[in-house]
């Protein structure tokens, strides 16, 4: 196998899930470029993450209530223990953009249900999870579809469905808004029951034939008495919905795009990529799996070497996966849980329905500090198996010049590919110590351990 | 920079989500505010009056009080045209004063660089985050985003001094090496050199720090007395940014609103108490907006997203009083069921540009606006 092929697949493994140590990357090899996608579209074939492992040893995982960083830890422990990482990708992905917080929902197990749907219906039909999320408790409460009557109709849901969830802006009318709504009305949750004193209980989608507006709807150019699937329907007729959600799997996948918000004036970085994409999508009737194979093995996509900003999701399960040794629900999970939120990103809380600003718009002087920081303090603990196999991968390799210490560090770190610049000042910082000879008390493992931390800290590593 | 005159400091804070300008500033005498909103009008009876016509919202007495001392002006009907009523891209026209294109340039970034063009104070904007503000955004102008300012500073993990300086010192090199690298990269590169140096400068604000003031163990007063710190530790800060929210009030509205705005109220009232026992306060203006009011109508719970809104300025310098007029609330006047702005709020950039801070407001703002004459010069 060349470097070439690791390289290659180092990106598909970053991308496609959150990273792979340099033995498991030569295995996917040797399996193959289109059988490794194929794996990762396929997850129901691996042995799912066994839960009940995490809630003997942290029982508020399952039922956080307001324990502070239980919240989304269940969905950390998955993304660090998950043989199926595109699975988790995409609940991250969908999530993103289906975006709803606790801050309002005030019910983790509720949101905790959304993002399992998502997860679980990620790579199916984007028509059946807009229906899913129309009837999901957290997102009718979170846009307050259970205050949209027929007699006093609630715009908020029926607004972000078209702005935020489908087409986008500059592709529906104020009145379309409002007649999307209409169709909404009546799709609300059952009474809830309160609070105390026996705790939060589950919330269930009800409809209420009664409470809706069942009078005559023009909605872009149709007109009848639609309710919201028929809504949904019209929805995925529309090419700007196919266009849209492209856009934001090359955001996800391939390369950072600009926000959201200006989406409606400014075209795609490579609008031929998204067209061929939104192709797809439409003749394979929205199947999401078909979208995903095509964009894997398309060039635009193996040409896309580090041209995403990671973010502070994959900056945390990624190190803690290359790190390793953190696989196991101890205590300090919760501690693990609430990194991604000092980042920036507040997993199953984000500011808004509108998810977070992405790409370069992660970092600002406070989040870089925290990326640095989470990257260093992980990769200098030698002993955590991770690194223990990089330095031992090292040890193999004989006795090392400062280059040959630097450029193997490199190597088994990505493969990362630096600029010459870099790469000297690393040089001359290894120089410093002399040659690496190994077996003198632990000091030159150590001194792994620092180059480690200095490679964490570039400017390259917070791309992937 | 040490004169005998103090610089004057911008205070913004955003209410995020869309606050409800009628519950705010209240026309409770207007018969057509208790028929538009029959489920979240404030009763007459609980309205803090401030004149014939118009009251606060109950839970805002701190300000009320600050009112009439004179130290808060509300500036009425403030907006723009063509109000999209969606939060972000309103945040951004209020971020970036851009309200036809797509601004990427935030108008306080701008402010920043002409106040410290060389970069000599890498702390003169702080943003309390955890997310820098696109107000402060503007490439190559250093912003500190401060979280938990008692814990700022950059691999701190690394114990032994000896190789952490080491590392830092590489750091350094690394981040300063820009030849080449692209937009992103030399972004990158800035942002962890700033960080480094603001780290350094901020570590000691709240070492310095000592107060008789007991702010209240909410996020909004945690903030404002972080900001507080840094004032009073005299680093040269001069333009301050935070946020409280979620006033996105679409259902639930009565409660959700009188706990946010009483959170508000006494963590702004705790702030310029502290800064006066310090002797502090005079060259501090405290600027409170929101990216756009809410709809003349109530949902049966609560209010969408509307058009004009209110902005309040509070302050020794502030001229206190009512500055544009109350849009007209009669039916054939709104636009869309919301108000209609009377006051562009370029405008009112314009007097916090030219008035308070000194600088030309033009080139920021993109043209010349009225400017209601809220405040006065030091």
């Amino acid at each position: 196998m060349t470097d070439t092929d690791i390289a290659l697949m180092a990106h598909l493994m970053r991308r496609a899930g959150f990273g792979e140590s340099r033995r498991q990357l030569e295995d996917r090899v040797s399996n193959g470029y289109e059988a490794t996608v194929e794996e990762l579209l396929s997850p129901e074939t691996q042995t799912p993450v066994d839960l009940y492992d995490l809630f003997r040893y942290q029982p508020w995982t399952w039922k956080p209530g307001t324990i502070q960083g239980m919240g989304h830890a269940s969905w950390l422990y998955r993304m660090l223990n998950t043989k199926a990482p595109l699975q988790e990708k995409m609940a991250l992905f969908w999530h993103g953009v289906f975006a709803t917080g606790v801050s309002k929902v005030d019910h983790w197990d509720e949101i905790t249900d959304l993002v399992d749907m998502l997860r679980e219906n990620g790579m199916g039909s984007y028509r059946e999870i807009l229906l899913e999320v129309a009837k999901n408790p957290a997102m009718i409460y979170w846009l307050d579809n259970n205050e949209n009557h027929a007699h006093a109709v609630n715009e908020n849901w029926g607004r972000e469905l078209l702005e935020l969830f489908s087409m986008g802006v500059g592709n529906y009318t104020e009145d379309d808004v409002r007649e999307c709504s209409r169709a909404f009305t009546g799709w609300t949750i059952t009474p809830k029951l309160p609070r105390f004193p026996m705790g939060r209980f589950d919330w269930f989608f009800e409809y209420r034939d009664e409470d809706h507006d069942h009078g005559e709807k023009t909605f872009l150019g149709q007109t009848g008495d639609f309710n919201g699937d028929d809504i949904i329907d019209i929805i995925v007729q529309q090419s700007a919905t196919a266009q849209f959600v492209c856009r934001h799997l090359y955001n996800f996948f391939v390369a950072d795009e600009p926000q959201v918000p200006a989406w409606s004036v400014t075209p795609p970085r490579d609008p031929e990529a998204v067209n061929m994409l939104a192709n797809v999508l439409v003749e394979s009737n929205y199947d999401m799996r078909s979208v995903l194979r095509v964009l894997f093995n398309s060039d635009f996509f193996k040409e896309a070497r580090f041209t995403r900003l990671k973010s502070p999701a994959e900056v945390v399960i990624s190190t803690l996966r290359l790190a390793g040794g953190s696989e196991f629900p101890a205590p300090g999970l919760g501690n693990l849980a609430r990194q991604t939120g000092y980042m920036g990103q507040d997993l199953m809380n984000p500011p808004s329905v509108e998810g977070w600003h992405t790409g370069s718009e992660w970092i600002n002087s406070g989040s870089l500090m925290r990326r640095t920081n989470f990257f260093a303090d992980l990769v200098g603990e030698v002993e955590r198996p991770g690194i223990e196999a990089i330095i031992s991968d090292l040890k193999a390799r004989g006795d090392l010049s400062p280059e040959q210490l630097v450029d193997g560090c490199l190597d088994l770190m990505g493969p990362l590919d630096i600029n010459d610049d870099s790469r000297e000042e690393l040089i001359s910082h290894a120089t410093e110590d002399g040659p690496v000879q190994w077996g003198k008390n632990g000091l030159s493992e150590k001194r792994v351990g620092q180059m480690l931390q200095l490679i964490v800290s570039l400017r390259d590593y917070q791309f992937a | 920079m040490t004169t005998a005159q103090k610089d004057p400091v911008l205070v913004v804070l955003q209410l995020s989500g869309g606050n409800d300008y009628l519950n705010t500033v209240i026309p409770f005498t207007d018969p057509l505010y208790r028929d538009y909103r029959p489920t979240v009008a404030i009763p007459e009876d609980e309205v803090l009056t401030i004149s014939d016509d118009l009251g606060f919202h109950p839970s805002m007495g701190p300000v009320r009080d600050m009112y009439q001392k004179g130290n808060v002006a509300i500036i009425h009907g403030v907006g723009y045209e063509n109000a999209p009523r969606s939060h972000f891209r309103s945040m951004d026209i209020w971020h970036t004063c851009e309200p036809d294109t797509l601004g990427t340039e935030g108008w306080l970034g701008q402010v920043i660089r002409d106040i410290d063009p060389n970069k000599e104070n890498v702390v003169t904007g702080v943003s309390f985050g955890p997310s820098m503000f696109r107000a402060m955004a503007l490439p190559g102008v250093p912003i500190a985003t401060v979280d938990d300012l008692s814990n700022y500073g950059l691999l701190t993990g690394i114990t032994e001094q000896l190789q952490r300086d080491r590392i830092l010192q590489r750091y350094k090199n690394l981040y300063a090496q820009n030849i080449g690298r692209g937009a992103v990269m030399e972004f990158l590169g800035q942002t962890g050199l700033d960080a480094l140096r603001g780290a350094d400068v901020l570590s000691e604000a709240p070492e310095r720090y000592s107060s008789t003031v007991e702010y209240s163990d909410n996020t909004i007063s945690q903030k404002l007395k972080g900001i507080a710190q840094i004032h009073l530790a005299d680093l040269g800060t001069r333009i301050f940014y935070s946020d409280h929210g979620s006033f996105d009030s679409h259902s639930n509205q009565l409660g959700m609103h009188a706990t946010l705005w009483s959170e508000v109220s006494v963590a702004i009232q705790d702030f310029f108490d502290d800064l006066r026992e310090h002797d502090a306060a005079e060259n501090v203006v405290m600027f409170i907006f929101s990216e756009f009011g809410r709809r003349t109508h109530d949902n049966g719970s609560g209010t969408d997203h509307g058009a004009a809104g209110v902005t309040f300025a509070i302050g020794d310098r502030v001229k206190g009083g009512e500055y544009g007029a109350y849009p007209s609330t009669k039916r054939e006047d709104l636009e869309q069921g919301d108000l209609v702005p009377s006051t562009d709020f370029r405008g009112v950039y314009s007097t916090i540009l030219e008035d308070w801070l000194g600088m030309d407001a033009k080139p920021i703002v993109g043209g010349t606006f009225e400017k209601p004459k809220f405040v006065e010069a030091l």
